[in-house]
């Protein structure tokens, strides 16, 4: 309904714009008979381009201070993550003055050079030198950029064996999440889709013959041990799904006929991370915003919202149908003794069969 | 007006044939019919495009609530007024297919390579006028098919513009994925067809058909841009094609192309081998040459009018030429950054982002040259001039946040997220928008021998401009806290509860933004009966298009082909009276042509 009222606000505002015109064209009439812009519209846009140069500045000034904290960039949980984050800040910082710069010029010169009758413009039409200055600065801060981006994709890539990471299967299907944890052998044990038997209560497709799927673990919440590497296998059972773990800096796609990869190092437990003071902010205050929420809930006769309490997420973030927008999976993060309990409570594979 | 004068008999073109109004309107073979057929064309399916991104955006901003408009334009795909998820997934599709190709690539290029190839060098038509005319028909064709795909029973295609298999590939996975998917796939092969055709046409028009002294470097910078797409057009389509192609095979007679180990609503099917990744390959090796192709006629046409209403020479006329080369280059060779988390190799990753970064030294020179060209120039603000300056300035913007999506290592964590729609948006969504709009300002009067309002055109202009940054400024913000793209809504993640007062802002703009456009169809509809007559030249530009006279006749110039002495950015030039030289003036004694 509020969408409608302000469509038919837009409609009462455009008719009242072009009645105002109509006004303008009449009373120009007499003085000129061309489309063609003269010095009074020279000026008028010359001056509106100023303002609007301030409004940029404005809008990201506006978006900095209001939504800048929005992305937690010092809060990442991964060993990795404070890599991606400087390299993020070092790219912000430099897109924000060339911004700054760039447009500063841009708007200023179309104020500065507004048109004049009578007045003509310099024949300017080549210059090697400055030809040469900007394309010699971006190429050494792009060298720059380059080097060190590299170098962060290949140590994040690279996934070093002498680790010993962990090696977990996520499973990715319309629309949930399923992690195969590899046991004690630390190997998972083969599977295909080929392999599903609902009957069996096999729905992962492992190979119930294989010895080294006898002591996998299946589980629907996915918990890690901080501190240690995490070697992620990763297969979807029917369409693309992309396992997104954004306070992890992590993110791989997941393909069905293959099985890809992303490891990392989670370094900072839930319960740690609930009590640092920029969550709580966070959190207080989606907390404020639920209350609020629910009041009109309550109002309208529904339940209202649970309290929200800060969790990491698995999210899906490449389409895949129509409940992609729900298709998510809890992230626990947890001391190797408190992983090791519950690890015990699980049920492994060759018992979660029904025979 | 130092128009061409011709003295010579007028021969008259038109004389062998008739023309009827079928001939005249409909089938016409006449390159500057056939650019305004595209331009409309193109008009009607933007049209309905961004009223799509309007009714998703209310979805957006105010989830799952009723709304009556919801009611009365989806019928049953909005039970109670509320959006359904198939059908969100259905409209962000459909918008982005039909912004990307069939306003952007047909509309845009379509429209200015048809009007102004044969114009601005001194050719009577299109090399080939009846392949140009089956082109233009195909291309309606086209958007008639995926206009029609809206109306299915199980709904249009919804697995995103970018048609990842297996979800476009099984019906199983989604209802759109039927004969929705068919249909656009039957769409976009029959556009592919028809973009070629145009592609080569244009292509042999500017090699073959340069009127007598236009060399390739006195050519505007708008004809480089229309041929060196046409060239990406040529080389990357063919892929696209090849890619349906085989997913129709998929598809519809079994092979296993892109497919493989599946297991869908409790059975597995046969399919094995293939790769979805594959089909990643072949589709962005179109689709990111796409990206210039619809970008680099905007450009073209940018130059053009910066250089007309500065009353100034382009800025480094060859540099330009050259970043133009540079970037359809490096375009062929970055597609694998759309793939950094797609599950190829690694170094594969570094290889694309090596490249990927590269194209931001011509597009820096491209952009500083622009800034150059104002430098003491003496700006006239047409509506087609500030349009102009609004598409440098989001292309700077939008452009900026490239080398954070083309760094691998970065990518990783915003990948898909919401930062990815501004960054496009801006860049190549909102920059060639205004290249369209800056053309259709500065160009109306040579199509349709009136002149549009400049005071509507104002407005359109300033209201658009605040609602571009208003609406995709926020966005970058929303993706770097996380937020995926294509989520029906958010509510579903307490994380993002935070976000949800930006998206009523971003709403709020989006529908003022493109509500604001009914100012711009109102100038352009009306003005083609009501406008003010245009004069032969109004904006007192060089290029050879101003000396054909204002009421459209076939061949374009009554008597002879006029010659060029120099090139197309004489203006302001030492030594001469008026502040513009058309190429078709000698030079006069003494006078050196610049070394450009």
């Amino acid at each position: 309904m509020t969408a409608l009222l302000t469509i038919i606000v837009l409609v009462f505002i455009l008719v009242a714009i072009w009645q105002m015109v109509k006004i303008f064209d009449l009373a120009q009439a007499k003085n000129e008979n061309t489309e063609v812009a003269s010095d009074k519209d020279n000026r008028m846009n010359g001056y509106l381009m100023m303002g609007f140069l301030a409004f940029i500045y404005g809008i990201t000034i506006y978006s900095f201070i209001k939504w800048g904290d929005l992305p937690l960039l010092s809060n990442s949980a991964s060993a990795h993550g404070p890599k991606i984050d400087n390299l993020m800040i070092i790219s912000l910082t430099l897109i924000f003055i060339v911004q700054t710069i760039t447009q500063f010029l841009l708007y200023y010169f179309a104020y500065k050079y507004k048109g004049e009758k009578g007045k003509k413009a310099l024949f300017f039409a080549d210059n090697n030198k400055l030809e040469a200055i900007w394309t010699i600065i971006p190429v050494i801060v792009l060298a720059g950029l380059i080097i060190y981006g590299l170098n962060t994709w290949i140590t994040i890539m690279g996934i070093n064996q002498d680790d010993d990471p962990m090696v977990i299967e996520l499973y990715a299907q319309q629309f949930n999440w399923t992690a195969r944890y590899a046991g004690e052998d630390n190997t998972l044990g083969k599977a295909n889709v080929r392999l599903i038997d609902i009957d069996h209560a096999n729905v992962l497709g492992v190979d119930e013959a294989d010895p080294y799927g006898q002591d996998d673990v299946i589980t629907k919440e996915l918990h890690l041990p901080v501190g240690r590497p995490v070697l992620f296998k990763m297969r979807s059972q029917d369409v693309l799904h992309s396992a997104y773990m954004p306070h992890f800096r992590a993110q791989m796609n997941c393909v069905p006929g293959m099985i890809t990869q992303f490891g990392f190092t989670p370094t900072v437990t839930t319960a740690e991370m609930r009590q640092r003071p920029e969550i709580q902010d966070k959190v207080a205050h989606i907390n404020e915003i639920r209350v609020e929420k629910s009041k009109d809930l309550v109002a309208k006769g529904e339940t209202a919202l649970d309290r929200y309490e800060f969790d990491y997420l698995l999210l899906c973030n490449k389409i895949c149908g129509k409940s992609h927008y729900n298709m998510q999976m809890k992230i626990i993060v947890e001391s190797q003794e408190d992983f090791d309990a519950w690890m015990k409570e699980q049920k492994v594979f060759k018992n979660s069969l029904i025979k | 007006m130092s128009a061409h004068e011709d003295t010579h008999a007028h021969e008259d073109h038109g004389h062998h044939h008739k023309e009827t109004f079928v001939t005249k309107y409909i089938f016409s073979q006449d390159h500057k019919m056939i650019a305004k057929q595209y331009l409309i064309t193109g008009t009607i399916m933007g049209v309905i495009g961004v009223f799509m991104s309007m009714m998703f955006r209310m979805q957006l901003a105010w989830p799952e609530q009723p709304n009556v408009l919801f009611e009365a334009v989806l019928g049953k795909w909005a039970p109670d007024g509320v959006m359904s998820s198939d059908i969100y997934l259905a409209l962000v599709t459909i918008h982005g297919t039909i912004m990307v190709f069939f306003v952007l690539t047909a509309g845009l290029s379509g429209t200015f390579s048809n009007l102004l190839i044969p114009l601005q060098i001194g050719a009577r038509d299109m090399a080939s006028g009846f392949l140009n005319m089956i082109s233009y028909w195909l291309f309606f064709l086209s958007s008639v098919i995926m206009v029609f795909s809206l109306f299915v029973e199980a709904g249009p295609a919804a697995a995103g513009w970018t048609i990842y298999p297996p979800l476009s590939a099984l019906p199983m996975a989604q209802g759109g994925s039927g004969l929705g998917m068919t249909l656009w796939l039957v769409s976009m092969a029959i556009f592919i067809a028809s973009s070629l055709m145009g592609s080569l046409n244009y292509i042999v028009t500017v090699l073959n058909l340069r009127t007598k002294g236009m060399s390739m470097t006195r050519l505007p910078l708008t004809i480089w841009t229309f041929f060196i797409t046409a060239v990406i057009g040529v080389i990357s389509f063919p892929v696209l094609l090849s890619a349906a192609l085989l997913l129709i095979m998929d598809r519809s007679f079994g092979t296993s192309f892109f497919l493989s180990d599946i297991f869908i609503q409790g059975e597995v099917l046969h399919y094995h081998g293939g790769s979805p990744v594959l089909f990643e390959h072949l589709f962005w090796f179109l689709g990111h040459p796409e990206v210039y192709i619809v970008i680099l006629p905007a450009m073209g046409l940018v130059s053009e009018i910066m250089a007309s209403s500065s009353r100034k020479p382009i800025f480094g006329y060859r540099a330009m030429i050259a970043s133009i080369l540079a970037i359809a280059f490096l375009s062929t060779i970055v597609w694998g950054h759309h793939m950094f988390v797609s599950g190829m190799n690694p170094f594969l990753g570094s290889v694309f982002t090596f490249t990927t970064l590269l194209i931001a030294i011509p597009s820096a020179v491209k952009a500083f040259n622009w800034i150059t060209t104002l430098w003491k120039g003496n700006l006239q603000m047409n509506p087609a001039m500030l349009f102009a300056i609004g598409f440098v300035s989001t292309f700077i913007t939008g452009g900026l946040t490239g080398i954070i999506l083309g760094d691998s290592a970065l990518d990783i964590n915003v990948h898909d997220t919401y930062f990815v729609v501004a960054h496009f948006h801006l860049v190549m969504g909102i920059s060639a928008l205004y290249g369209m709009f800056a053309g259709i300002y500065h160009w109306y009067p040579k199509m349709f021998g009136r002149m549009l309002n400049k005071n509507l055109g104002y407005i359109h202009f300033w209201i658009t401009a605040i609602c571009a940054y208003g609406v995709f400024f926020p966005m970058h913000f929303i993706g770097m806290a996380g937020l995926p793209r294509r989520y029906y809504e958010n509510t579903n993640f307490p994380l993002f509860d935070d976000l949800a007062n930006v998206n009523v802002v971003i709403t709020v703009f989006a529908l003022i933004g493109g509500v604001v456009q009914i100012i711009y169809l109102y100038n352009f509809f009306s003005s083609m009966f009501y406008g003010k007559k245009a004069v032969q030249n109004p904006w007192r530009s060089t290029t050879l298009e101003w000396t054909t006279p204002v009421a459209h006749i076939h061949g374009n110039w009554p008597g002879e082909i006029p010659h060029v002495y120099r090139w197309s950015y004489d203006y302001s030039k030492p030594g001469h009276e008026e502040d513009f030289v058309p190429q078709n003036v000698p030079l006069m004694e003494g006078e050196e042509e610049l070394q450009h």
